[in-house]
């Protein structure tokens, strides 16, 4: 088990970002647990749990599984080519649980550029960490967008 | 000289051929035509009832253009209020949706009930012995109906009655609604956009041939993840019983083919299981099986889709030539088990969505549609598929009987013809598993 602190948590967001800029998804995806969830939750009701609302993205593993596949395979038409993204992750907070888990927020902003158009996706993590065989891991990466309507960025084909 | 809108559409149907001039998609010119004849004169989706649960209740919209006022007034009446102060302009509603008893203009405390009657003033005694509080109402659509719990307001004051406008497409539409005796808008609206003209993306909603080549991710790879087969959504574009294109009234259209696997099919199998005996104790086996033995999606012209699949009421408009708004809601019974809901949001996210694993490649092809009408010498688009053959849903006679209808609101003196039907027996049909 490592000590749990700022440097600890902030480099494995910083990595993870880095992960998806490169699109090394392979990698990205061995930073979920098999429980874990992937969500963006809706625009109007963000609060909202996936039961009660209508989430942009609520994917389990296996639905994250495919997802990466798809967008690596080149049969993910809106990422194919693959867009260019550079995102940045700031004010980084987190919490240790009584149980292990560790509650971290985040803000991010991401830029996407392809076909000369640029869409820019901001807003904040949400996300649950756990130790595992002393490696963090993500049991819910969730992304609150800050976005009243994807207008006009029109989908999120990246991970966000 | 008003412009001339003759020739956007060559429909002949005795060779099998119909093309739409590139024009329609890229001229700022027909889209303000479209705004005026299209938009103008048809009946336009703006929500549903179970949006408003409580006298007061409220969403505000934004329908043709305009900003809209959908409230329950405090007698329980669903109503369309247009939001702009009589006064000076100033919109009256600061919240995209709530509950209220009034509303005030910040501007100038003008103040409004549910009914949107002006009932106070600020230093009333400033207007004149003329002035009356009775002239000034936030003003409202010609027309508001609603059917079923949708509700919906037209421009045209003599346009006819919503029932008679939906013509045959009332009964594919019964055959949606009548899955669920009580259901209602989920929160999380799909609110997102297109650089893309707006008619792509009618095309695209009721389009079965792109489904295999462009969703080739969701309908092939994601369902073999899923343990299906690949061979699961082949009703589409098998020539099979069942996989049809139909051209209805007015400009409405529908597609349906023999159901395949859904991502909820197995999860919720049981639940299904429960719900298809509750209907076919309702409606008798054969119409059950018509209603939930199909995937079906249903044009109502001009721009409101349904996708019964996933629940999906979806509905846009144009910004510009080259962009549109979309907004899609989840419509699904009340009352089931949390689990199962979230199964019905899994069904529809998926697929449908910014997020979905189908969505974002279609806005990736109409962005590149679009991208490619600026080559000029290209003039033309084919839409010409299925005129020699009894249509299945991955022809193209859903999106004829669109042009039809549009074209005859830019050219009136356009009367169009429904397509004969083609004998099934003379029909050379080509086995496309084959190619």
């Amino acid at each position: 088990m490592h000590d749990i602190n700022r440097e600890v948590i902030e480099t494995f967001l910083y990595r993870e970002a880095d992960l998806l800029d490169r699109w090394q998804l392979n990698e990205w995806l061995t930073l979920f647990t098999r429980d874990a969830y992937y969500q963006v939750p809706p625009l109007d009701a963000r609060e909202l749990p996936p039961e009660q609302a209508l989430y942009l993205v609520d994917d389990n593993y296996e639905r994250l599984n495919s997802r990466i596949k798809q967008l690596l395979k080149g049969n993910a038409h809106a990422e194919s080519p693959v867009s260019r993204t550079r995102r940045a992750v700031t004010n980084v907070m987190f919490a240790l649980q009584p149980n292990g888990e560790v509650q971290v927020r985040a803000n991010f902003i991401i830029h996407r550029v392809r076909r000369e158009l640029l869409d820019v996706y901001m807003g904040r993590y949400d996300h649950i960490l756990v130790q595992t065989d002393g490696k963090l891991q993500f049991r819910m990466r969730k992304a609150v967008l800050d976005l009243e309507a994807l207008r006009p960025q029109g989908k999120v084909s990246i991970i966000i | 000289m008003p412009q001339s809108f003759a020739g956007l559409v060559e429909d002949d149907q005795d060779n099998g051929l119909f093309r739409v001039n590139r024009r329609a998609f890229i001229d700022p010119a027909v889209m303000e035509e479209e705004k005026r004849t299209v938009f103008g004169q048809s009946w336009l989706y703006v929500g549903h009832e179970s949006e408003l649960p409580e006298p007061g209740s409220f969403v505000r919209r934004e329908v043709a253009w305009r900003p809209v006022i959908m409230v329950r007034d405090e007698a329980g009446t669903v109503r369309i209020l247009f939001d702009t102060c009589p006064h000076r302009g100033n919109t009256v509603c600061k919240e995209a949706a709530g509950k209220t008893k009034r509303f005030q203009c910040f501007y100038h405390g003008w103040t409004f009930n549910t009914r949107g009657e002006l009932i106070s003033v600020p230093d009333s005694a400033g207007y004149g012995p003329g002035f009356d509080k009775k002239n000034f109402p936030l003003a409202t659509p010609p027309r508001v109906e609603t059917y079923r719990g949708l509700v919906f307001m037209s421009l045209k004051a003599d346009i006819v009655d919503l029932v008679t406008y939906f013509g045959r497409a009332k009964e594919y539409l019964d055959l949606i609604l009548n899955h669920s005796e009580d259901v209602e808008i989920v929160p999380g609206q799909q609110s997102y956009s297109m650089r893309a003209n707006w008619k792509l993306l009618v095309e695209n909603s009721i389009d079965g041939y792109h489904a295999m080549m462009t969703h080739e991710r969701y309908f092939i790879d994601y369902m073999e993840d899923l343990g299906g087969s690949s061979k699961d959504w082949e009703s589409i574009v098998a020539p099979i019983p069942g996989n049809t294109g139909i051209e209805l009234d007015s400009g409405h259209a529908v597609i349906e083919n023999p159901i395949g696997k859904l991502p909820m099919s197995a999860n919720a199998a049981q639940h299904l299981g429960k719900v298809r005996a509750e209907l076919e104790a309702k409606f008798g086996r054969e119409y059950t099986e018509r209603m939930v033995g199909f995937s079906r999606n249903l044009f109502i012209f001009p721009n409101l889709i349904f996708v019964q699949n996933f629940r999906t009421v979806r509905t846009f408009y144009p910004a510009s030539p080259d962009y549109l708004k979309v907004n899609a809601w989840a419509l699904l019974p009340k009352g089931e088990p949390a689990a199962i809901r979230r199964l019905r949001h899994d069904n529809f996210i998926s697929f449908l969505g910014p997020g979905g694993f189908g969505t974002p490649d279609d806005v990736e092809a109409l962005e590149n549609c679009q991208r490619g009408f600026a080559v000029r010498e290209m003039e033309w688009s084919d839409i010409s598929r299925g005129m020699k053959r009894p249509p299945t849903s991955s022809d193209e006679i859903q999106m004829r009987a669109f042009w039809r209808r549009w074209y005859q609101c830019l050219y009136p003196s356009y009367a169009p013809q429904m397509e004969r039907p083609v004998p099934a027996q003379v029909a050379a049909v080509p086995n496309r598993r084959a190619a």
